[in-house]
């Protein structure tokens, strides 16, 4: 009996799409320089360009200080809504959703349909300040 | 992190962002505003030495807390040995572990203690450009080099004035236990009017002067930005920082290549920061969720409707008007009632303006702004006599070069089409 071969699936045959989650201290990026910004967009630009050649670019957000975010607490009943960005740390990011609203008011119903659809934990809802749709995965 | 040693950007960003923090809670430690900044500064100082090698700590203000705390105590040390003074009373009793000190530098604490460094500098006593002056130096970190150039004063006046104001608010003393609610919305109210001065002393600059102060407006959206974060459901300080936002954004339009005034209605909107506004209209929506009406909501709300219209005739005057009513029933002022009466001006004409706004003239008889709308609105009636009596009193009253230089333009072409309407005989 020949040995039996272990085949490795190639990445291409399976292609993963991956979320890339930016995490940094905001008060400090705050506090970067006009040209400072402009040379971090311009280097990120660079790479961004080179990923949307290839069509392995999805949508890129930027989002608007945590000043702007409110919370939804959707483990109770009703749900509660709060100031202020998601800060507990006992709770994982699992996913997100990019929806378009016309005001916070619409954008915190939309959450809490969502919320009645999937109980426990909290969303926060944070405006964008940037947005390319991107085509991976389309 | 590969950018961690031929870029040092990185620290000075992060030595600007933890300042406010952890100098307010060196503040607390010591209770003395000098020390404190001492402390601080050797913080920064050794973090420069140590940072570019380690990398940066993993909380950067508890580190330059700590770091700055360990410093100043030591050095009290090295001078109490020099010179034997009763050392009870200048060494601060380091008693406490260091554990729990870092448990001290929780965010309720850091809170306080921002709110009381920004409130020392709000003291009722100082005039308005000392309070900014003393906010730019100690809240900000600017130096006295830069806040003199912002003031176009010399460095040693600036100095010296920033010298006067720590004395007198050392004198005044301000209290070190935690606030309680009322005395806390005191305090939020005071710095958030602070804040607001600064980012008009940035905002109300032009010609010369332009390029030294707009500065101060970005650095007072960074002050509203750190109380917003501190007090994440205050409506009146989302109002607050949407309003410097929303006025900010104008910024690029405001002026010509001289430096001259370029009055909203002729301001290239298509120039105006679009992510600015984005931002300034996220936030009052926010605010506006709470229905807890305050004076900076209601400026942001006028604020927004303006940033909204794509054309300068596409302004809802309308609900302006209706804001400019609210905020009048909020802070009556005369000037407020003048602001509104542009707005009527645009809805119904500018004889109902005229009519609104001649009882203020008691109380606005020296107020440059008072003129030039009077004159704005005698011109649209067509009594150019009483419009260019109107102007050069404006002009007599101007606070700057640039507001003069705008009156003349209207008395320029207040000439000019008199002299088209009305052929002098000629000469």
């Amino acid at each position: 009996m020949p040995p039996r071969v272990l085949v490795v699936p190639q990445p291409q045959e399976f292609p993963l799409l991956y979320a890339i989650l930016c995490y940094h201290d905001e008060a400090a990026v705050a506090c970067w320089s006009k040209a400072e910004e402009e040379a971090v967009m311009a280097r990120l630009g660079v790479v961004q360009e080179t990923l949307a050649k290839q069509g392995r670019l999805g949508p890129v957000a930027r989002l608007m200080p945590t000043t702007a975010a409110t919370t939804l607490r959707k483990d109770r009943e009703p749900a509660l809504v709060m100031d202020g960005p998601f800060a507990e740390t006992k709770e994982q990011l699992l996913g997100f959703y990019i929806v378009d609203c016309a005001s916070l008011d619409e954008a915190l119903e939309t959450a809490r349909e969502l919320g009645q659809a999937n109980p426990g934990g909290a969303y926060e809802i944070r405006p964008l300040l940037l947005y390319r749709p991107g085509s991976a995965g389309a | 992190m590969s950018e961690t040693i031929e870029d040092p950007a990185w620290i000075d960003a992060a030595l600007t962002s933890a300042r406010p923090q952890a100098l307010a809670a060196l503040l607390r430690y010591f209770r003395d505003l000098d020390t404190a900044e001492e402390a601080f500064q050797e913080a920064c100082l050794r973090a420069l030495r140590s940072w570019p090698q380690n990398g940066p700590p993993r909380d950067p203000t508890a580190w330059l807390v700590l770091v700055g705390r360990n410093a100043a105590i030591d050095q009290t040390r090295r001078r109490a040995q020099q010179q034997p003074l009763p050392a009870d009373d200048i060494i601060p009793a380091p008693t406490e572990s260091e554990a729990e000190v870092a448990e001290r530098l929780d965010d309720a604490h850091y809170r306080d203690d921002v709110l009381r460094l920004l409130f020392i500098c709000c003291h009722p006593e100082l005039p308005a450009t000392q309070q900014i002056a003393l906010a730019l130096r100690i809240v900000s970190g600017l130096t006295v080099a830069q806040i003199a150039r912002a003031f176009l004063v010399g460095e040693s006046a600036m100095e010296q004035r920033i010298t006067r104001a720590k004395a007198r608010v050392a004198r005044a003393g301000v209290a070190f236990e935690a606030p309680d609610a009322i005395e806390r919305a005191r305090r939020l109210a005071a710095v958030a009017a602070m804040i607001y001065l600064v980012f008009n002393e940035g905002y109300s600059a032009s010609g010369d002067s332009l390029a030294m102060r707009a500065p101060l407006c970005e650095e007072a959206i960074r002050l509203a930005r750190l109380l917003l974060r501190l007090f994440p459901a205050e409506p009146e300080i989302m109002g607050l920082l949407a309003l410097l936002l929303l006025q900010h954004a104008r910024t690029p339009a405001r002026h010509d290549a001289l430096g001259n005034v370029v009055l909203l209605e002729d301001q290239d909107r298509s120039r105006w920061n679009q992510a600015m506004i984005a931002e300034g209209l996220a936030l009052i929506d926010k605010a506006m969720r709470h229905l807890r009406r305050g004076p900076y909501q209601v400026q942001a709300a006028i604020a927004a409707l303006h940033d909204r219209a794509a054309r300068a005739q596409d302004t809802d005057w309308r609900q302006i008007d209706f804001l400019y009513a609210a905020l009048e029933a909020l802070t009556p002022s005369p000037v407020v009632t003048l602001n509104r009466a542009v707005a009527v001006a645009k809805l119904n004409g500018p004889a109902v303006a005229l009519a609104m706004i001649e009882p203020l003239a008691p109380q606005l008889a020296g107020y440059f702004h008072f003129h030039g709308v009077k004159g704005a609105l005698l011109r649209d009636l067509g009594r150019a006599e009483e419009a260019r009596v109107a102007f050069d009193r404006a002009i007599a009253l101007a606070n700057s070069a640039a507001e003069a230089a705008h009156i003349r333009q209207h008395l320029d072409k207040l000439a000019k089409d008199g002299a088209t309407a009305r052929p002098v005989p000629s000469a």
